[in-house]
């Protein structure tokens, strides 16, 4: 058994060691880039992509939907296990909820880049519209991102009052910070209560909130007539890829910080195992719902359906989409369903297949339908038959994915990255239990 | 004690709340009766002034009293641009009997708009359904549809749907967000993906320009969206849209379905009758976007397709200066 010291010593934040700082630098350098990127797409207009009238939405969108989606892990893997009394969820929800929080906000930033004018970003109240789609994201992506927010900070709030007293005498600044954020948690019954009963409501309302934003971020694209986006399936298609991004996200994040932060004694074997059945569960919903999207219409298929298709299987999408499909779905969950296929290592490039994966297929999913609109293309130069990011549209997105990782590295810096407070108490439960059947 | 002096707090807080309020009426009372003695002492000046009213009885009153009283606006006289013209329901009719790809059309419409992108409002589509059935030329602009989905879904009311069946754009409130082309089922609206830099390219003269949604493209804004807008600039001085009086061939007719007509620039006919006479229809209706341009099948052509293939550029709709 542990005991208070050596777990408060693990789990309080430390210092970058060399091998964090040289990563840090390395996303401030790529945001850097992606910046001014930005600022050049500002001062000549969205032409420095290659995006045109036809491919009229290109990487920005696709790597939104990306974002939105990877914010789903907050939903799963920290409410719905919280909510279902699932123990073996401590270690690791709290990097659930710093990768919610992450993803969330640079789904917000990554939206406005894609407007051509975000000088007029406030239209979007002074003038909003109930009916547009955007008008619904623009109402439930601050909300969640809200939600989000208080969903890490709450569970967080006795361990800052820990971390006060940790840091009372070798960092005296740090233990002020975090004496501020304890918010004058001393322990006591009625704080307790309190905060128990606040964690629950946040839990609970984070779920349906965030299957809206799933369902609202597949409605942008199902409300149009476009063929590969007009389709009932997409809503529930979306909260199921989602459901897969956020936990492969996860999978990844959870090595790489165990690993760094040397955790294998909290984040065990055991954990990943289960973690492992919880995404091969979520890649093979996708799978089902990717059988609907895709396998089905071939039965029926109207002439724009197969010619949609027909990119996807063997067109011009074809390598991404297959890569997509097998490698970032079918070999995960054929690793995954072996319980060796669940131990860490192998469970880490299941994940990082995953990720990729998703991120590749909500590109495909946007794409290739643009470039079936109903009428032909023609009376435009050759260029804009086709799509493929350009320099500018490469580094601005990579500087959204850097910021991503940059605000998870330093929330994982400065915060206890598994929570001490319950792990604690679980431990004390454990070991009373222990106690008892003596 | 906690309760107490939870109590007492709470009595201090409604006390002052009431204070609070009390003062505020009394401060506004005050004002007011200041402003009145104010008014009184400076103004009245004891002449008299013989006034008449509304239902034709002479009054007198100081001629202190009296005030100019602002007009209320008119809100029925005033134009509105997004309302429309009044009883108006602009239609138009494209014969694809009479096309032969001649493009007069696109040029001139290019010209009026000062369209310095790549991509034109009015395009002329070579199609073929199939191998077997035959081809034709089509060409197309804004369908000012009905039901039009882009209207749906444009986030801040940029785009909107007139009394008279227009479909227009306001490009100085426009975000940008390209929603709208994506719900197009007709690819019919253009970004301006750069600086559209039309006084430079096209000597265009902007200086003492008022901005009006009835004239699309003067000017384009950069990071907003264009498209066809039926030429009301033209309606309004009685003229037929650029297209119309361009063609050579008399495939363009544009009218008023209230009026029942419709005039191609040689002549006015019956809009029911021509629809009704040579089966006309609306591209992609069953979408349900109800457009507002309809289609005369392509059938007793005078003119060969093959025609119009000398003409024909897949891969240009814009002529560039130089």
């Amino acid at each position: 058994m542990i005991n208070y010291d050596v777990l408060l010593k693990d789990l309080a934040p430390k210092k970058f060691s060399k091998r964090g700082m040289t990563w840090v630098i390395f996303l401030v350098i790529i945001i850097v880039a992606g910046i001014i990127a930005y600022i050049d797409q500002l001062r000549q207009g969205q032409v420095v992509t290659n995006m045109r009238d036809y491919v009229l939405w290109g990487i920005y969108i696709s790597n939104f939907v990306f974002f939105v989606a990877t914010s789903f892990v907050g939903s799963v893997a920290v409410a719905i296990l919280r909510l279902t009394k699932n123990p073996w969820r401590t270690p690791f929800v709290r990097i659930a909820e710093i990768i919610t929080v992450a993803a969330i906000v640079m789904a917000g930033i990554t939206i406005v880049i894609d407007m051509a004018r975000p000088d007029r970003l406030l239209n979007l109240f002074i003038h909003a519209r109930l009916q547009s789609p955007i008008t619904w994201d623009v109402i439930i992506i601050p909300t969640y991102m809200v939600i989000s927010m208080l969903l890490l900070y709450f569970p967080l709030i006795p361990d800052f009052a820990i971390l006060k007293k940790h840091f009372e005498k070798t960092k005296p600044k740090w233990s002020k910070w975090y004496g501020k954020l304890s918010l004058k948690w001393t322990g006591s019954a009625a704080q307790k209560a309190i905060h128990a009963k606040s964690i629950a409501i946040i839990s609970i309302m984070i779920i349906p909130v965030g299957l809206l934003l799933q369902t609202i971020d597949a409605w942008l694209f199902s409300t149009t007539y476009r063929v590969g986006w007009d389709s009932t399936n997409f809503a529930p298609y979306f909260i199921s890829g989602a459901f897969v991004a956020g936990i492969g996200s996860l999978v990844v994040v959870i090595y790489v910080v165990r690993k760094a932060k040397k955790l294998e004694a909290y984040i065990t074997d055991f954990h990943f195992d289960k973690l492992g059945k919880l995404l091969v569960l979520a890649c093979l919903i996708y799978l089902y719902f990717n059988i609907n999207e895709y396998v089905i219409p071939l039965f029926n298929s109207k002439k724009a359906d197969s010619e949609h298709l027909k990119t996807l299987f063997s067109g011009d999408y074809s390598i991404p989409f297959w890569i997509v499909t097998i490698g970032g779905l079918v070999i995960p969950i054929l690793v995954l369903l072996f319980k060796k296929g669940r131990k860490p290592f192998p469970m880490l490039i299941a994940g990082i297949m995953v990720v990729i994966g998703a991120w590749w297929k909500r590109y495909i999913i946007v794409t290739p339908t643009l470039m079936h609109p109903f009428l032909p293309i023609q009376g435009v130069p050759e260029s804009w038959h086709s799509y493929f990011p350009s320099l500018h549209e490469w580094l601005i997105t990579s500087a959204t994915l850097a910021m991503a990782l940059l605000i998870i590295t330093l929330l994982v810096r400065y915060l206890p990255i598994i929570p001490i407070q319950r792990t604690m108490d679980e431990q004390e439960m454990f070991k009373t239990e222990n106690i008892a059947e003596l | 004690m906690g309760d107490h002096t939870k109590k007492e707090r709470r009595k201090f807080l409604d006390n002052g709340l009431k204070l609070g309020i009390a003062a505020a009426i009394g401060g506004l009372g005050i004002s007011k009766i200041t402003s009145k003695l104010n008014a009184n002492t400076e103004h009245n000046s004891g002449e008299k002034m013989e006034l008449m009213t509304v239902d034709g009885t002479l009054i007198e009153v100081d001629s202190s009293e009296v005030m100019e009283v602002q007009h209320a606006e008119d809100h029925d006289q005033k134009y509105n641009v997004r309302e429309g013209m009044p009883n108006r329901k602009f239609v138009m009719v494209i014969d694809l009997a009479k096309c032969k790809n001649a493009l007069k059309c696109q040029q001139s419409c290019n010209k009026h708009h000062y369209i310095t992108g790549d991509n034109a409002w009015l395009k002329v589509y070579k199609m073929q359904e199939e191998k077997d059935t035959a081809p034709y030329w089509m060409p197309t602009t804004c369908m000012h549809c009905d039901q039009p989905a882009c209207v749906t879904v444009c986030p801040v009311d940029a785009t909107f749907k007139r009394k008279d069946g227009l479909v227009l754009i306001d490009n100085e409130r426009c975000i940008g967000c390209r929603f709208c082309m994506a719900a197009c089922p007709y690819s019919t609206r253009v970004f301006n993906w750069s600086e559209p830099n039309q006084e430079f390219t096209l000597n265009m003269d902007m200086v003492n320009h008022q901005y009006s949604p009835e004239h699309s493209g003067m000017p384009s804004v950069k990071g907003t969206v264009d498209k066809c807008d039926f030429c009301p600039h033209q309606v309004q001085k009685n003229e037929l849209p650029h297209c119309v009086t361009a063609c050579p061939n008399g495939v363009f007719y544009f009218g008023d379905k209230y009026e029942d007509t419709v005039n191609n620039g040689e002549e006015t006919v019956r809009l029911s009758k021509l629809l009704e006479e040579k089966a006309g229809y609306r591209l992609m209706d069953s979408l349900g976007t109800e457009p507002s341009v309809y289609y005369l099948p392509p059938v007793d052509r005078l003119v060969d397709f093959e025609d119009g293939l000398e003409e024909y550029n897949e891969f240009k709709s814009v002529d560039k200066p130089e």
